[in-house]
Protein backbone atom coordinates (compact mmCIF):
# COMPACT_ATOMS: atom_id res chain seq x y z
CA UNK A 1 0.00 0.00 0.00
CA UNK A 2 1.18 3.51 -0.79
CA UNK A 3 0.44 6.54 1.37
CA UNK A 4 0.32 10.22 0.51
CA UNK A 5 1.17 12.83 3.15
CA UNK A 6 0.07 16.40 2.52
CA UNK A 7 2.71 18.83 3.73
CA UNK A 8 2.00 21.64 6.16
CA UNK A 9 3.90 24.76 5.16
CA UNK A 10 3.57 28.50 4.57
CA UNK A 11 5.00 28.44 1.03
CA UNK A 12 8.41 29.40 2.46
CA UNK A 13 9.18 26.79 5.10
CA UNK A 14 8.09 23.27 5.87
CA UNK A 15 6.37 22.92 9.28
CA UNK A 16 7.35 20.05 11.53
CA UNK A 17 3.74 18.80 11.52
CA UNK A 18 4.77 17.31 8.18
CA UNK A 19 7.65 15.25 9.64
CA UNK A 20 5.33 14.07 12.42
CA UNK A 21 2.67 13.05 9.94
CA UNK A 22 5.30 11.18 7.93
CA UNK A 23 6.03 9.17 11.09
CA UNK A 24 2.35 8.22 11.30
CA UNK A 25 2.34 7.36 7.58
CA UNK A 26 5.41 5.12 7.92
CA UNK A 27 3.45 3.05 10.42
CA UNK A 28 1.05 2.26 7.58
CA UNK A 29 3.43 1.73 4.73
CA UNK A 30 7.04 2.10 3.65
CA UNK A 31 5.90 3.74 0.42
CA UNK A 32 5.29 7.30 1.58
CA UNK A 33 5.12 10.25 -0.80
CA UNK A 34 4.69 13.88 0.26
CA UNK A 35 2.56 16.39 -1.62
CA UNK A 36 3.54 20.04 -1.40
CA UNK A 37 0.73 22.21 -2.74
CA UNK A 38 1.36 25.94 -2.73
CA UNK A 39 2.82 28.82 -4.64
CA UNK A 40 6.55 29.50 -4.89
CA UNK A 41 7.05 26.50 -2.63
CA UNK A 42 10.06 24.81 -4.26
CA UNK A 43 12.14 25.27 -1.11
CA UNK A 44 9.41 23.52 0.88
CA UNK A 45 9.46 20.58 -1.55
CA UNK A 46 13.25 20.38 -1.27
CA UNK A 47 12.97 20.30 2.53
CA UNK A 48 10.31 17.57 2.34
CA UNK A 49 12.60 15.53 0.07
CA UNK A 50 15.13 15.37 2.92
CA UNK A 51 12.77 13.63 5.35
CA UNK A 52 13.96 10.08 6.01
CA UNK A 53 11.61 7.48 4.60
CA UNK A 54 10.01 9.70 1.94
CA UNK A 55 9.94 8.00 -1.47
CA UNK A 56 8.99 10.95 -3.65
CA UNK A 57 7.80 14.54 -3.31
CA UNK A 58 5.06 15.91 -5.54
CA UNK A 59 4.98 19.66 -6.05
CA UNK A 60 1.92 21.47 -7.42
CA UNK A 61 1.76 25.25 -7.63
CA UNK A 62 -0.93 27.82 -8.38
CA UNK A 63 -2.34 31.00 -6.83
CA UNK A 64 -5.29 29.11 -5.31
CA UNK A 65 -3.09 26.38 -3.86
CA UNK A 66 -0.90 29.11 -2.36
CA UNK A 67 -4.02 30.59 -0.78
CA UNK A 68 -4.97 27.15 0.47
CA UNK A 69 -8.45 27.09 -1.05
CA UNK A 70 -10.16 23.87 0.02
CA UNK A 71 -11.83 23.32 -3.35
CA UNK A 72 -8.45 23.51 -5.09
CA UNK A 73 -6.79 21.14 -2.64
CA UNK A 74 -9.55 18.59 -3.14
CA UNK A 75 -9.41 18.91 -6.93
CA UNK A 76 -5.65 18.32 -6.76
CA UNK A 77 -5.65 15.37 -4.38
CA UNK A 78 -8.67 13.31 -5.47
CA UNK A 79 -7.24 12.27 -8.88
CA UNK A 80 -3.90 11.42 -7.22
CA UNK A 81 -5.70 8.96 -4.95
CA UNK A 82 -5.85 6.50 -7.86
CA UNK A 83 -2.23 5.76 -6.86
CA UNK A 84 -2.61 5.72 -3.07
CA UNK A 85 -4.45 3.69 -0.45
CA UNK A 86 -4.38 6.40 2.20
CA UNK A 87 -3.90 10.15 2.50
CA UNK A 88 -2.69 11.68 5.76
CA UNK A 89 -2.96 15.38 6.49
CA UNK A 90 -1.81 17.21 9.63
CA UNK A 91 -4.93 18.37 11.52
CA UNK A 92 -4.19 22.08 11.20
CA UNK A 93 -6.94 24.57 10.41
CA UNK A 94 -5.87 24.25 6.79
CA UNK A 95 -5.87 20.44 6.82
CA UNK A 96 -9.23 20.30 8.59
CA UNK A 97 -10.61 22.60 5.93
CA UNK A 98 -9.90 20.44 2.89
CA UNK A 99 -9.40 16.85 4.07
CA UNK A 100 -13.13 16.05 4.61
CA UNK A 101 -13.74 17.16 1.02
CA UNK A 102 -11.36 14.48 -0.23
CA UNK A 103 -13.20 11.90 1.87
CA UNK A 104 -16.61 13.00 0.60
CA UNK A 105 -15.45 12.94 -3.01
CA UNK A 106 -14.04 9.42 -2.57
CA UNK A 107 -17.20 8.42 -0.66
CA UNK A 108 -15.26 7.28 2.39
CA UNK A 109 -15.23 8.24 6.05
CA UNK A 110 -12.66 10.68 7.33
CA UNK A 111 -10.80 9.41 10.36
CA UNK A 112 -10.19 12.65 12.21
CA UNK A 113 -7.17 13.58 14.35
CA UNK A 114 -5.66 10.15 14.91
CA UNK A 115 -3.19 9.86 17.77
CA UNK A 116 -2.07 6.28 17.08
CA UNK A 117 -1.94 3.72 14.30
CA UNK A 118 -2.89 0.21 15.47
CA UNK A 119 -2.72 -1.44 12.05
CA UNK A 120 -3.42 -0.60 8.40
CA UNK A 121 -7.11 -0.02 9.04
CA UNK A 122 -7.33 0.59 12.80
CA UNK A 123 -6.66 3.91 14.45
CA UNK A 124 -7.00 5.66 17.80
CA UNK A 125 -8.54 9.10 18.03
CA UNK A 126 -9.69 11.30 20.90
CA UNK A 127 -13.40 12.10 21.20
CA UNK A 128 -15.34 14.23 23.72
CA UNK A 129 -12.52 16.72 24.07
CA UNK A 130 -10.03 13.97 24.79
CA UNK A 131 -12.08 12.58 27.66
CA UNK A 132 -12.28 9.30 25.77
CA UNK A 133 -10.14 7.54 23.22
CA UNK A 134 -11.92 5.75 20.41
CA UNK A 135 -10.33 2.89 18.50
CA UNK A 136 -11.95 2.63 15.07
CA UNK A 137 -11.55 0.16 12.25
CA UNK A 138 -12.22 1.43 8.75
CA UNK A 139 -13.90 -0.72 6.13
CA UNK A 140 -13.24 1.78 3.34
CA UNK A 141 -10.86 0.84 0.54
CA UNK A 142 -9.13 4.20 0.77
CA UNK A 143 -8.39 5.89 4.05
CA UNK A 144 -8.64 9.65 4.48
CA UNK A 145 -7.02 10.60 7.76
CA UNK A 146 -6.10 13.75 9.63
CA UNK A 147 -3.28 13.42 12.12
CA UNK A 148 -2.88 15.09 15.49
CA UNK A 149 0.77 15.82 14.91
CA UNK A 150 1.67 16.33 18.57
CA UNK A 151 1.04 12.62 19.16
CA UNK A 152 3.88 11.56 16.84
CA UNK A 153 7.63 12.14 16.88
CA UNK A 154 9.05 13.99 13.91
CA UNK A 155 10.73 11.80 11.29
CA UNK A 156 14.41 12.73 11.02
CA UNK A 157 16.16 14.33 8.09
CA UNK A 158 18.55 12.30 5.97
CA UNK A 159 16.59 11.33 2.89
CA UNK A 160 17.10 12.45 -0.68
CA UNK A 161 13.83 11.89 -2.50
CA UNK A 162 13.09 13.16 -5.98
CA UNK A 163 10.85 16.19 -6.42
CA UNK A 164 8.35 15.80 -9.24
CA UNK A 165 6.26 18.72 -10.46
CA UNK A 166 2.63 17.94 -11.20
CA UNK A 167 -0.05 20.18 -12.76
CA UNK A 168 -2.35 22.28 -10.58
CA UNK A 169 -6.13 22.07 -10.98
CA UNK A 170 -8.27 24.78 -12.55
CA UNK A 171 -9.37 27.77 -10.45
CA UNK A 172 -12.52 27.12 -8.38
CA UNK A 173 -15.52 28.90 -9.86
CA UNK A 174 -17.54 29.82 -6.79
CA UNK A 175 -14.96 30.64 -4.11
CA UNK A 176 -12.90 33.80 -4.34
CA UNK A 177 -9.91 34.71 -2.22
CA UNK A 178 -10.06 38.26 -0.90
CA UNK A 179 -7.15 38.54 1.52
CA UNK A 180 -5.24 36.98 4.35
CA UNK A 181 -3.94 38.78 7.43
CA UNK A 182 -1.40 36.77 9.35
CA UNK A 183 -0.10 38.02 12.66
CA UNK A 184 3.63 38.48 12.38
CA UNK A 185 5.32 37.27 15.49
CA UNK A 186 8.87 36.64 16.58
CA UNK A 187 7.56 34.02 18.99
CA UNK A 188 7.50 30.32 18.13
CA UNK A 189 4.30 28.88 16.73
CA UNK A 190 1.91 27.65 19.38
CA UNK A 191 1.40 24.10 18.15
CA UNK A 192 5.12 23.35 17.82
CA UNK A 193 6.62 25.40 20.68
CA UNK A 194 8.81 23.78 23.37
CA UNK A 195 7.41 26.09 26.02
CA UNK A 196 3.92 27.60 26.13
CA UNK A 197 2.76 30.30 28.55
CA UNK A 198 -1.02 30.61 28.69
CA UNK A 199 -3.29 33.10 30.40
CA UNK A 200 -6.88 32.78 31.50
CA UNK A 201 -9.85 34.90 32.36
CA UNK A 202 -8.22 36.02 35.60
CA UNK A 203 -6.20 38.50 33.51
CA UNK A 204 -9.29 40.70 33.37
CA UNK A 205 -8.37 42.67 30.23
CA UNK A 206 -6.45 42.47 26.97
CA UNK A 207 -3.94 45.05 28.32
CA UNK A 208 -3.30 43.00 31.42
CA UNK A 209 -2.94 39.84 29.32
CA UNK A 210 -0.26 41.53 27.21
CA UNK A 211 1.46 43.02 30.23
CA UNK A 212 1.61 39.77 32.21
CA UNK A 213 1.73 36.85 29.79
CA UNK A 214 3.75 38.17 26.88
CA UNK A 215 6.90 39.35 28.75
CA UNK A 216 7.08 36.02 30.57
CA UNK A 217 6.68 34.14 27.28
CA UNK A 218 9.41 36.26 25.70
CA UNK A 219 11.75 35.67 28.61
CA UNK A 220 11.32 31.92 28.13
CA UNK A 221 11.30 32.00 24.34
CA UNK A 222 7.82 30.56 24.60
CA UNK A 223 4.66 30.70 22.54
CA UNK A 224 1.62 32.44 24.03
CA UNK A 225 -1.62 30.57 24.61
CA UNK A 226 -4.95 31.40 26.18
CA UNK A 227 -7.97 29.64 27.60
CA UNK A 228 -11.25 29.80 25.77
CA UNK A 229 -12.62 31.99 28.53
CA UNK A 230 -9.87 34.54 27.90
CA UNK A 231 -10.50 34.40 24.14
CA UNK A 232 -14.26 34.70 24.56
CA UNK A 233 -13.73 37.74 26.78
CA UNK A 234 -11.59 39.31 24.06
CA UNK A 235 -8.33 39.33 26.06
CA UNK A 236 -6.49 37.27 23.46
CA UNK A 237 -6.96 36.45 19.77
CA UNK A 238 -8.62 33.17 18.84
CA UNK A 239 -5.50 31.64 17.34
CA UNK A 240 -3.99 31.70 20.87
CA UNK A 241 -6.73 29.39 22.07
CA UNK A 242 -5.62 26.10 23.59
CA UNK A 243 -8.30 23.47 24.04
CA UNK A 244 -10.87 21.29 22.39
CA UNK A 245 -12.12 24.15 20.27
CA UNK A 246 -8.70 25.65 19.69
CA UNK A 247 -5.23 24.16 19.37
CA UNK A 248 -3.92 21.00 20.94
CA UNK A 249 -0.40 21.44 22.23
CA UNK A 250 2.10 19.12 23.88
CA UNK A 251 5.16 21.21 24.76
CA UNK A 252 7.97 20.27 27.14
CA UNK A 253 6.70 22.90 29.54
CA UNK A 254 3.21 24.38 29.79
CA UNK A 255 2.65 27.25 32.20
CA UNK A 256 -1.02 28.02 32.94
CA UNK A 257 -1.57 31.37 34.61
CA UNK A 258 -4.96 32.30 36.02
CA UNK A 259 -6.55 29.35 34.24
CA UNK A 260 -9.04 27.33 36.24
CA UNK A 261 -8.73 24.23 34.06
CA UNK A 262 -12.08 23.70 32.35
CA UNK A 263 -12.48 20.31 30.67
CA UNK A 264 -12.19 21.85 27.27
CA UNK A 265 -8.89 23.57 28.13
CA UNK A 266 -7.37 20.45 29.67
CA UNK A 267 -8.18 18.63 26.42
CA UNK A 268 -5.77 20.92 24.65
CA UNK A 269 -2.75 20.71 26.94
CA UNK A 270 -2.86 17.64 29.16
CA UNK A 271 -0.29 15.80 27.05
CA UNK A 272 2.37 18.42 27.85
CA UNK A 273 5.48 16.92 29.46
CA UNK A 274 5.54 19.24 32.45
CA UNK A 275 2.59 21.38 33.51
CA UNK A 276 2.88 24.36 35.84
CA UNK A 277 -0.20 26.07 37.22
CA UNK A 278 -0.33 29.42 38.96
CA UNK A 279 -3.74 30.18 40.38
CA UNK A 280 -4.95 31.81 43.56
CA UNK A 281 -7.76 29.27 43.95
CA UNK A 282 -6.22 26.20 45.57
CA UNK A 283 -9.23 24.12 44.47
CA UNK A 284 -8.94 24.99 40.78
CA UNK A 285 -9.11 21.79 38.67
CA UNK A 286 -5.92 22.79 36.85
CA UNK A 287 -3.96 21.67 39.93
CA UNK A 288 -5.17 18.10 39.38
CA UNK A 289 -3.12 17.84 36.21
CA UNK A 290 -0.26 20.18 37.15
CA UNK A 291 3.14 18.73 38.04
CA UNK A 292 3.97 21.92 39.89
CA UNK A 293 1.31 24.11 41.39
CA UNK A 294 1.78 27.54 42.90
CA UNK A 295 -1.21 28.82 44.81
CA UNK A 296 -0.78 32.54 44.47
CA UNK A 297 -2.22 35.62 42.80
CA UNK A 298 -0.58 35.94 39.40
CA UNK A 299 -0.16 39.66 40.07
CA UNK A 300 2.55 38.92 42.60
CA UNK A 301 3.63 35.47 41.38
CA UNK A 302 4.48 36.41 37.79
CA UNK A 303 6.82 39.31 38.70
CA UNK A 304 8.48 36.99 41.25
CA UNK A 305 8.77 34.30 38.60
CA UNK A 306 10.37 36.81 36.21
CA UNK A 307 12.84 37.79 38.92
CA UNK A 308 13.60 34.16 39.79
CA UNK A 309 14.20 33.37 36.10
CA UNK A 310 16.55 36.34 35.83
CA UNK A 311 18.38 35.14 38.93
CA UNK A 312 18.63 31.68 37.36
CA UNK A 313 20.27 33.18 34.31
CA UNK A 314 17.26 33.23 31.99
CA UNK B 1 -33.37 34.39 1.32
CA UNK B 2 -33.81 31.09 3.11
CA UNK B 3 -31.20 29.95 5.63
CA UNK B 4 -30.95 26.35 6.78
CA UNK B 5 -29.23 25.53 10.07
CA UNK B 6 -28.41 21.92 10.98
CA UNK B 7 -28.15 21.39 14.75
CA UNK B 8 -26.98 18.47 16.85
CA UNK B 9 -28.00 17.28 20.29
CA UNK B 10 -24.88 16.41 22.27
CA UNK B 11 -23.71 15.94 25.83
CA UNK B 12 -23.83 19.32 27.59
CA UNK B 13 -20.71 21.40 27.23
CA UNK B 14 -20.07 21.47 30.97
CA UNK B 15 -20.50 17.75 31.62
CA UNK B 16 -17.47 15.50 31.72
CA UNK B 17 -17.95 12.50 29.45
CA UNK B 18 -17.47 9.12 31.17
CA UNK B 19 -16.45 5.98 29.39
CA UNK B 20 -18.70 2.94 29.94
CA UNK B 21 -17.03 0.14 31.89
CA UNK B 22 -17.57 -2.30 28.99
CA UNK B 23 -15.62 0.05 26.67
CA UNK B 24 -18.43 0.25 24.12
CA UNK B 25 -18.78 4.00 24.25
CA UNK B 26 -19.48 7.01 26.41
CA UNK B 27 -22.24 6.76 28.99
CA UNK B 28 -25.06 9.09 27.98
CA UNK B 29 -27.74 7.67 30.28
CA UNK B 30 -29.11 10.35 32.62
CA UNK B 31 -26.59 12.87 31.34
CA UNK B 32 -27.62 16.44 30.57
CA UNK B 33 -27.87 16.95 26.82
CA UNK B 34 -27.88 20.32 25.02
CA UNK B 35 -27.45 21.88 21.64
CA UNK B 36 -23.85 21.60 20.42
CA UNK B 37 -22.26 25.01 21.23
CA UNK B 38 -21.09 25.61 17.65
CA UNK B 39 -24.62 24.86 16.39
CA UNK B 40 -25.95 27.50 18.80
CA UNK B 41 -23.61 30.02 17.23
CA UNK B 42 -24.89 28.99 13.79
CA UNK B 43 -28.53 29.43 14.85
CA UNK B 44 -27.73 32.83 16.35
CA UNK B 45 -26.06 33.98 13.14
CA UNK B 46 -29.02 32.87 11.03
CA UNK B 47 -31.48 34.62 13.35
CA UNK B 48 -29.41 37.80 13.21
CA UNK B 49 -29.52 37.66 9.41
CA UNK B 50 -33.28 37.49 9.67
CA UNK B 51 -33.41 40.39 12.12
CA UNK B 52 -31.30 42.43 9.70
CA UNK B 53 -33.80 41.71 6.97
CA UNK B 54 -31.29 39.70 4.95
CA UNK B 55 -32.89 36.30 5.58
CA UNK B 56 -36.62 35.75 5.20
CA UNK B 57 -36.83 32.28 6.71
CA UNK B 58 -34.65 30.24 9.06
CA UNK B 59 -35.16 26.47 9.05
CA UNK B 60 -33.47 24.31 11.69
CA UNK B 61 -32.78 20.63 10.97
CA UNK B 62 -31.65 17.88 13.29
CA UNK B 63 -30.97 14.21 12.72
CA UNK B 64 -31.44 12.04 15.77
CA UNK B 65 -33.83 10.40 18.18
CA UNK B 66 -37.14 11.87 19.26
CA UNK B 67 -35.34 13.87 21.97
CA UNK B 68 -33.47 15.83 19.29
CA UNK B 69 -36.85 17.55 18.91
CA UNK B 70 -36.07 19.35 22.18
CA UNK B 71 -32.89 20.71 20.61
CA UNK B 72 -34.95 21.92 17.66
CA UNK B 73 -37.36 23.62 20.08
CA UNK B 74 -34.36 25.49 21.47
CA UNK B 75 -33.49 26.64 17.96
CA UNK B 76 -37.10 27.74 17.45
CA UNK B 77 -37.05 29.60 20.76
CA UNK B 78 -33.88 31.40 19.65
CA UNK B 79 -35.76 32.59 16.57
CA UNK B 80 -35.78 29.90 13.87
CA UNK B 81 -39.10 29.84 12.00
CA UNK B 82 -39.64 26.12 11.65
CA UNK B 83 -37.85 22.86 12.17
CA UNK B 84 -37.38 19.45 10.61
CA UNK B 85 -36.44 16.37 12.61
CA UNK B 86 -35.04 13.46 10.67
CA UNK B 87 -35.78 10.77 13.16
CA UNK B 88 -33.43 7.85 13.74
CA UNK B 89 -31.88 5.98 16.62
CA UNK B 90 -28.81 5.18 14.51
CA UNK B 91 -25.62 7.02 15.33
CA UNK B 92 -24.63 8.52 11.99
CA UNK B 93 -21.09 9.28 10.86
CA UNK B 94 -20.34 12.71 9.34
CA UNK B 95 -20.49 11.39 5.76
CA UNK B 96 -23.95 9.94 6.37
CA UNK B 97 -25.09 13.16 8.08
CA UNK B 98 -23.86 15.14 5.08
CA UNK B 99 -25.81 12.84 2.74
CA UNK B 100 -29.00 13.19 4.78
CA UNK B 101 -28.60 16.98 4.90
CA UNK B 102 -27.99 17.04 1.14
CA UNK B 103 -31.31 15.20 0.68
CA UNK B 104 -33.13 17.72 2.91
CA UNK B 105 -31.45 20.62 1.12
CA UNK B 106 -32.62 19.14 -2.19
CA UNK B 107 -36.21 19.59 -0.98
CA UNK B 108 -35.78 22.86 0.92
CA UNK B 109 -33.47 24.66 -1.55
CA UNK B 110 -32.00 27.17 0.94
CA UNK B 111 -29.68 29.94 -0.26
CA UNK B 112 -27.30 29.55 2.64
CA UNK B 113 -26.46 26.84 5.14
CA UNK B 114 -24.86 27.90 8.42
CA UNK B 115 -23.67 25.12 10.71
CA UNK B 116 -21.25 24.53 13.56
CA UNK B 117 -17.66 23.73 12.62
CA UNK B 118 -17.64 20.62 14.80
CA UNK B 119 -19.73 18.71 17.31
CA UNK B 120 -18.21 18.35 20.74
CA UNK B 121 -18.96 14.62 20.96
CA UNK B 122 -17.27 13.11 17.90
CA UNK B 123 -14.95 16.12 17.43
CA UNK B 124 -14.73 15.28 13.72
CA UNK B 125 -14.97 18.73 12.15
CA UNK B 126 -16.00 17.23 8.82
CA UNK B 127 -19.74 17.44 8.09
CA UNK B 128 -19.85 20.98 6.66
CA UNK B 129 -16.95 20.37 4.30
CA UNK B 130 -18.45 17.05 3.18
CA UNK B 131 -21.85 18.63 2.60
CA UNK B 132 -20.31 21.39 0.46
CA UNK B 133 -18.52 18.75 -1.58
CA UNK B 134 -21.60 16.58 -2.10
CA UNK B 135 -23.68 19.59 -3.19
CA UNK B 136 -20.83 21.17 -5.15
CA UNK B 137 -21.47 24.37 -3.25
CA UNK B 138 -18.63 26.66 -2.15
CA UNK B 139 -17.54 26.42 1.48
CA UNK B 140 -16.23 28.90 4.01
CA UNK B 141 -15.33 27.12 7.22
CA UNK B 142 -14.39 28.42 10.69
CA UNK B 143 -16.17 31.73 10.16
CA UNK B 144 -15.61 34.59 12.59
CA UNK B 145 -17.54 37.14 10.53
CA UNK B 146 -20.21 36.85 7.87
CA UNK B 147 -21.60 39.49 5.55
CA UNK B 148 -24.28 38.59 3.03
CA UNK B 149 -25.08 40.87 0.12
CA UNK B 150 -27.21 39.73 -2.78
CA UNK B 151 -26.01 36.37 -4.08
CA UNK B 152 -22.64 36.57 -2.34
CA UNK B 153 -21.29 36.06 1.16
CA UNK B 154 -18.07 37.55 2.45
CA UNK B 155 -16.66 35.36 5.19
CA UNK B 156 -13.75 36.02 7.53
CA UNK B 157 -12.17 32.71 8.51
CA UNK B 158 -10.01 31.75 11.46
CA UNK B 159 -6.83 30.19 10.06
CA UNK B 160 -3.57 29.25 11.77
CA UNK B 161 -1.76 32.48 12.54
CA UNK B 162 -4.47 34.91 11.52
CA UNK B 163 -7.56 35.57 9.42
CA UNK B 164 -8.48 34.83 5.84
CA UNK B 165 -11.32 36.47 3.95
CA UNK B 166 -13.17 34.65 1.19
CA UNK B 167 -16.13 35.56 -0.94
CA UNK B 168 -18.41 32.72 -1.92
CA UNK B 169 -21.24 32.62 -4.44
CA UNK B 170 -24.53 31.55 -2.92
CA UNK B 171 -25.89 29.00 -2.34
CA UNK B 172 -23.01 28.07 -0.08
CA UNK B 173 -21.99 26.51 3.22
CA UNK B 174 -20.58 28.48 6.14
CA UNK B 175 -19.31 26.74 9.30
CA UNK B 176 -19.26 28.74 12.50
CA UNK B 177 -16.26 29.24 14.76
CA UNK B 178 -16.43 30.55 18.31
CA UNK B 179 -16.06 34.23 17.69
CA UNK B 180 -18.76 34.58 15.06
CA UNK B 181 -21.17 35.77 17.75
CA UNK B 182 -22.37 35.20 21.28
CA UNK B 183 -25.62 33.22 21.18
CA UNK B 184 -28.62 34.63 23.00
CA UNK B 185 -30.56 32.89 25.72
CA UNK B 186 -34.11 32.15 24.68
CA UNK B 187 -36.58 34.25 26.68
CA UNK B 188 -39.55 32.61 28.38
CA UNK B 189 -42.11 34.18 26.00
CA UNK B 190 -40.05 32.95 23.06
CA UNK B 191 -39.82 29.45 24.56
CA UNK B 192 -43.62 29.47 24.83
CA UNK B 193 -43.97 30.74 21.26
CA UNK B 194 -41.58 28.07 20.02
CA UNK B 195 -43.96 25.37 21.18
CA UNK B 196 -46.46 26.54 18.57
CA UNK B 197 -43.96 26.65 15.69
CA UNK B 198 -43.95 23.92 13.06
CA UNK B 199 -41.73 20.90 13.76
CA UNK B 200 -42.00 18.36 10.96
CA UNK B 201 -40.82 14.81 11.58
CA UNK B 202 -39.46 12.60 8.83
CA UNK B 203 -38.25 9.06 9.28
CA UNK B 204 -34.65 8.63 8.18
CA UNK B 205 -35.59 5.53 6.16
CA UNK B 206 -38.07 7.56 4.08
CA UNK B 207 -35.22 9.61 2.61
CA UNK B 208 -33.59 6.58 0.97
CA UNK B 209 -30.06 7.68 1.85
CA UNK B 210 -27.21 5.20 2.37
CA UNK B 211 -26.15 5.81 5.97
CA UNK B 212 -24.26 2.56 6.58
CA UNK B 213 -21.33 3.12 8.94
CA UNK B 214 -17.83 2.95 7.46
CA UNK B 215 -16.07 2.77 10.77
CA UNK B 216 -16.43 0.08 13.37
CA UNK B 217 -15.82 1.21 16.93
CA UNK B 218 -13.49 -1.44 18.34
CA UNK B 219 -13.43 0.08 21.80
CA UNK B 220 -13.67 3.33 23.71
CA UNK B 221 -11.25 3.77 26.59
CA UNK B 222 -10.30 6.35 29.16
CA UNK B 223 -7.24 8.39 28.33
CA UNK B 224 -4.20 7.72 30.50
CA UNK B 225 -4.62 9.64 33.76
CA UNK B 226 -2.21 12.35 34.74
CA UNK B 227 -1.38 12.15 38.36
CA UNK B 228 -1.44 15.43 40.19
CA UNK B 229 1.95 16.79 41.17
CA UNK B 230 3.17 18.87 44.06
CA UNK B 231 2.55 22.36 45.31
CA UNK B 232 5.53 24.67 45.44
CA UNK B 233 6.00 27.42 47.99
CA UNK B 234 7.26 30.26 45.85
CA UNK B 235 8.24 31.36 42.38
CA UNK B 236 11.92 30.81 43.25
CA UNK B 237 11.15 27.30 44.43
CA UNK B 238 9.29 26.68 41.15
CA UNK B 239 12.18 27.85 38.99
CA UNK B 240 14.67 25.72 40.89
CA UNK B 241 12.46 22.62 40.58
CA UNK B 242 11.87 23.22 36.88
CA UNK B 243 15.61 23.52 36.43
CA UNK B 244 16.93 20.65 38.49
CA UNK B 245 14.04 18.21 38.96
CA UNK B 246 12.08 18.53 35.72
CA UNK B 247 15.00 19.66 33.56
CA UNK B 248 12.83 21.78 31.31
CA UNK B 249 14.52 25.17 31.75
Amino acid sequence: MAVLVIADHDNATLKDNTEKTVTAALKLSSDVDVLVAGKGAKAVADAAAKITGVRKVLLAESDELGEGLAESMEALVVPLMANYDAVLTPATSQGKNFSPRIAAKLDVAQISEITDVVDGSTFVRPIYAGNALETVQSSDAKKVITVRATAFKAAADGGSAKVETIPAPAKPAKTHFIDQKLVKSARPELSGAKIVVSGGRAMGSAEEFQKVIEPLADKLGAAVGASRAAVDAGYAPNDYQVGQTGKVVAPELYIAIGISGAIQHLAGMKDSKVIVAINKDADAPIFQVADYGLVADYKTAVPELMAALTAAGK
Amino acid sequence: MKVLVPVKRVIDYNVKARVKPDQTGVDLANVKMSMNPFCEIAVEEAVRLKEKGVATEVVAVSIGPQQAGETLRTALAMGADRAILVQTTEDLEPLAVAKVLAAIIGKETPDLVIMGKQAIDGDNNATGQMLATLLDWPQATFASALEVSGKKAKVTREVDGGLQTLEIDLPGIVTADLRLNEPRYASLPNIMKAKKKELAVEELASLGVDTAPRLKVVKVTEPPKRSGGIKVESAADLVSKLKTEAGVL
